[in-house]
């Protein structure tokens, strides 16, 4: 398991993002957390690019954010899916399982 | 909305920095805590925890900079805190940034109204749809001094009918006519054209209509367009006006239309009313050169197919017709309309813009070496900024933007001096140079400046940053002290070099012109104009349709003037001498027994008893003429004494006939002969002359020029003498008022217009050479400070430091000399045009300036030199 990659699939980011956030609320650990354990630790998630992905999707309009009181008096950022984050959510969950079944198909004539 | 939301958060994240800063602080710390309770969760102490997490997720600062680091807004931060911290850095070097800014302004300010200047004329199109079909119809004879000679009606006639290269053709010629309206009577400066001069330019009135063909016939009706500005100030932009009647000279003339705002006439800027020109053949002069015939090319015909067609028309027009005012060798041509019109500035032009690129290249070499000098101070600066791990990139991008932000500072305060100069260009601006109108800082202009600076920037920026980026920073800190030498020496050595020599060229063509307006100032015009005041005098309406009322007029009018206190004399001419009146005739002598007849073009002038005497024109052989060559007398003439030579030779030409103009013109005896007077330009030797009495001549001129001989200041005459001609008819325009004096300066104009801009070219080019090897001495000199002490202390004397330093800045000098000689030798061709009586390889012009080049050196170098020799070697050694 140490040697496996663990790095975010390029371009995945986003999707795991909308798709995680889609359920419900939360802040960025709580994202990170959540996409860690729902892959079953396939993916470690690096904080500096979450945050930055998250500022991105954001402004694009896809995410709102709200900063919330938390339990040990810091203040924490809770992202939200806005209507048109669901949307993009939507094309890209389409065109991420398009891509996947045609790897698929590919890596079985292979075989 | 995502665009609106990236620029607004941007923009929030720039104004409230803090608060961006501390929200990402926050959510950073956030995370981290987050981890860390998620380690704690499973057992960990806080401690291991805190650095589990640490591990794992990279150290909070890291993080907080790649997610700080995220947006536009970020690239414009940078930028900024480069700007902040150039600006810092030139605030604390007030001398140099204020060098700097000003070197740069000049040049670019220069530059930039030179441009502007020469833009409209030489680069622009002509202000008309497709100018580029435009050409004028130009005929050059045989013994031509280059300078076209007028169209003919009769050759225009021909050209509309057979010429197959032409859309539409045109002739114009200038009219003043006297507008009565219900103020005061006012002369109008205008013009009689053909019928389809409109629609060779391409415009046609955005009010009523254009000129129709059945309106351009002698007799015709009298019909008149009328320009913007005429109409704004005479008629209110009133719309109505078209189709009501003005009265020009006397006449009712109808309105048929008004040109639009836009509308630019470049063969007479002045012209505000225009009127067809019905010609009158039947007064033989339809073969007289006094038009102007432009023409609009067919579409796809070449200028040079068009002259073609011209040259073969005219010819066989010749052939044909055989009109006596040609001569069987007269080349006919077709030139672009642009080209023909900037024929006589275009050379003048392009040196003066020549020279101020030169100073923009000194300009631009001297803040290399200003920023070359700064550079090597600043080297320690570099060296500590590298050493702390700033990489070359950065110092480079951090001397680029100083470099930058100089040169836009130097932009900016170039075009108010731009701004500036275009005035004072337009005020010394030659006689004749086109499209003065058109001159403005415009905005390609303002844009070939900015383009200038930025450039500039870049290009003087790149080299002290390389040098800055390639040296070692150990090395340089180790060094650290300012008193070592530094290998830049060299480059800026040779940056002294090229200024000088720069400096060199600019000055010796300053030289040059200087000289030969001396010489042509030192040339005789054939006349006394010291003391001498001129006035055009002009009749118009139809009370002088007879040509009797009209001689009446002007010798009741010259007797006025002749009793007014202070006059000494005074006389009337048709043509006044370098005032830019040109009226040539064909002068037909008869066949004698030992030649043939013969024509000789040459200038013709009308004047009343007493005008050879006024402007003291000597007279060489026979008499000048007296009270009794009046209108019934013997017609007899007067004729100058080149064209004697040419027809007669040495023999006397005395009591020879000879016949002006067209062939039913009247026969003149010859009386006298007076010595050559310069008409066109000083430069020219183009006198030909023949002088009849007005009163002889076959019609009355209806303009003319008094010149009065005063005794005391001329110019202070000019209220009694006009009086004195109002006071025989109130209503007859006096114009074109000067001293002698001044009609011989203004005669020379192009050549002191390029004369003053070289001076203040060269001055300036000197001033920044000065400046440039005073800067790299006095730098070479502080660097050495340490080497100097050390020669002290071993006993070098005052004079062997002082030899040292000015042995140093001369040779940069003698080596600029050299280098500027050859340079100025090659250069000094593109003036060779506006020079007079001197070779452009004047040997007492290079003399002159390479000695003052040396003093002007010489001065820059002492000043270091003598500081370098009062420097003390027991402190120099000390300070280490």
């Amino acid at each position: 398991m140490d040697d496996a990659n663990t790095d975010v699939i390029q371009g995945t980011m986003d999707l795991l993002i909308l798709k995680t956030l889609s359920l419900q609320p939360l802040h960025g650990f709580g994202i990170a957390r959540r996409i860690e354990q729902i892959s079953r630790g396939v993916f470690k998630v690096n904080p500096g690019s979450l945050l930055t992905a998250l500022q991105r999707l954001e402004r694009a309009g896809w995410l709102d954010s709200e900063w919330r009181d938390t339990e040990n008096a810091r203040r924490a950022k809770f992202y939200s899916l806005t209507r048109t984050g669901r949307k993009q959510l939507d094309v890209e969950t389409a065109d991420w399982t398009r891509r996947v079944a045609a790897v698929g198909r590919l890596l079985k004539t292979e075989s | 909305m995502s665009l609106w939301r990236q620029l607004s958060r941007g923009l929030r994240v720039l104004i409230h920095r803090d608060t961006a800063d501390r929200d990402t602080a926050d959510e950073v710390r956030h995370y981290l805590d987050q981890a860390a309770a998620a380690h704690r969760a499973r057992g960990l102490s806080a401690g291991d925890a805190e650095r589990a997490a640490r591990l794992e997720l990279g150290g909070e600062t890291g993080v907080r900079e790649q997610v700080r680091s995220y947006g536009w807004e970020n690239t414009i931060e940078t930028l900024l805190g480069d700007l902040r911290y150039a600006g810092r850095r030139l605030r604390a070097s007030p001398a140099f940034t204020a060098t700097a800014v000003l070197t740069l302004a000049l040049g670019v300010g220069g530059t930039t109204a030179i441009f502007s200047a020469v833009n409209p004329i030489l680069f622009e199109p002509l202000p008309y749809p497709q100018a580029e079909r435009l050409v004028a119809l130009t005929e050059l004879h045989r013994d031509g001094t280059g300078f076209p000679a007028g169209g003919t009606f009769g050759m225009y006639r021909e050209v509309l009918q057979r010429g197959r290269s032409f859309d539409a053709v045109a002739v114009a010629k200038p009219w003043q006519p006297t507008l009565v309206g219900s103020a005061e009577p006012e002369r109008l400066d205008a013009q009689r054209v053909s019928e389809q001069y409109f629609r060779v330019l391409g415009m046609s009135p955005i009010v009523g209509r254009d000129f129709s063909a059945s309106e351009d016939r002698l007799n015709g009706p009298k019909v008149a367009i009328i320009s913007d500005g005429l109409w704004r100030r005479h008629f209110a932009s009133d719309r109505a006006i078209v189709g009501q009647h003005v009265t020009l000279n006397g006449d009712p003339y109808l309105i048929i239309g008004v040109m639009p705002p836009t509308f630019e006439n470049v063969l007479a800027p002045s012209a505000e009313l225009w009127s067809p020109l019905q010609y009158d053949m039947s007064q033989g002069n339809a073969w007289g050169h006094h038009l102007t015939t432009i023409a609009r090319l067919e579409p796809g015909v070449t200028v040079a197919q068009a002259a073609r067609d011209f040259s073969s028309l005219g010819r066989a027009v010749l052939q044909e017709v055989r009109p006596e005012t040609y001569d069987l060798l007269t080349q006919f041509t077709a030139t672009s309309m642009q080209a023909d019109l900037m024929r006589g500035v275009r050379r003048a032009l392009l040196a003066i813009l020549g020279a101020v690129i030169l100073v923009l290249v000194i300009a631009c070499v001297n803040v290399t070496n200003l920023l070359l000098a700064r550079g090597a101070y600043r080297r320690a600066e570099f060296a500590l900024r590298a050493a702390l791990g700033a990489g070359h990139k950065r110092i480079v991008r951090q001397l680029l933007t100083e470099s930058l932000l100089l040169s836009a500072l130097g932009g900016i305060v170039g075009i108010a001096i731009a701004a500036v100069g275009v005035r004072a260009l337009v005020a010394l601006s030659p006689v004749g140079l086109p499209r003065l109108g058109a001159i403005r800082v415009d905005v390609s202009v303002l844009l070939f400046g900015l383009a200038l600076t930025t450039v500039c920037g870049l290009v003087f920026g790149a080299w002290p940053a390389l040098q800055a980026a390639r040296s070692d920073p150990q090395r340089e800190l180790q060094h650290g002290s300012r008193r070592t030498a530094g290998g830049h020496r060299g480059a800026r050595g040779a940056l002294v070099v090229a200024e000088v020599a720069l400096a060199l060229v600019l000055l010796v063509g300053s030289g040059l012109l200087l000289r030969s307006l001396q010489r042509l100032f030192a040339v005789s015009s054939g006349f006394d104009g010291a003391g001498v005041l001129t006035m055009q005098v002009r009749v118009s309406g139809h009370r002088f349709d007879a040509d009797t009322t009209t001689f009446r007029f002007f010798n009741r009018a010259l007797e006025a003037v002749r009793r007014v206190p202070g006059v000494i004399a005074a006389a009337l001419t048709s043509q006044l001498p370098l005032s830019g009146d040109r009226d040539e005739y064909g002068v037909h002598f008869e066949e004698t027994p030992t030649r043939r007849a013969e024509t000789y073009g040459a200038f013709r002038y009308a004047v009343s008893p007493g005008y050879l005497e006024t402007m003291r024109i000597p007279l060489r052989r026979g008499r000048v003429f007296d009270e009794h060559d009046g209108i019934d007398a013997p017609r007899v003439a007067v004729i100058s004494a080149s064209l004697a030579r040419a027809r007669f030779g040495d023999t006397d030409p005395i009591g020879q006939r000879l016949r002006i103009g067209p062939p039913n013109a009247p026969v003149y005896s010859i009386v006298g002969v007076v010595g050559d007077v310069r008409q066109l330009s000083l430069a020219l030797n183009e006198s030909d002359a023949v002088y009849v009495p007005a009163t002889q001549w076959f019609f009355a001129d209806n303009a003319m020029s008094l010149v009065v001989r005063t005794r005391g200041p001329a110019a202070s005459m000019t209220p009694s003498i006009r009086a004195a001609v109002w006071s025989v008819d109130k209503d007859q325009p006096v114009v074109r008022v000067a001293t002698m004096d001044d009609v011989l300066a203004a005669s020379a104009s192009e050549r002191r217009f390029a004369l003053v801009l070289f001076e203040a070219f060269g001055l300036a080019a000197l001033v920044l050479a000065a400046a440039g090897i005073y800067g790299v001495l006095a730098g070479s000199v502080a660097e050495r400070t340490r080497e100097i002490g050390v020669r002290a202390a071993l006993g070098a004397s005052r004079r062997s430091i002082v030899g040292l330093v000015l042995r140093n800045g001369l040779t940069l000098t003698g080596a600029g000399i050299t280098l500027g000689f050859a340079a100025a030798v090659v250069a000094s061709k593109a003036i060779v045009a506006m020079l007079f009586g001197v070779s452009r390889l004047d040997p007492a012009t290079y003399a002159g300036v390479i000695a003052l080049l040396v003093i002007v050196a010489a001065i820059a170098c002492a000043v270091p030199a003598m500081r370098a020799s009062r420097l003390d070697p027991a402190s120099t050694l000390r300070a280490d």
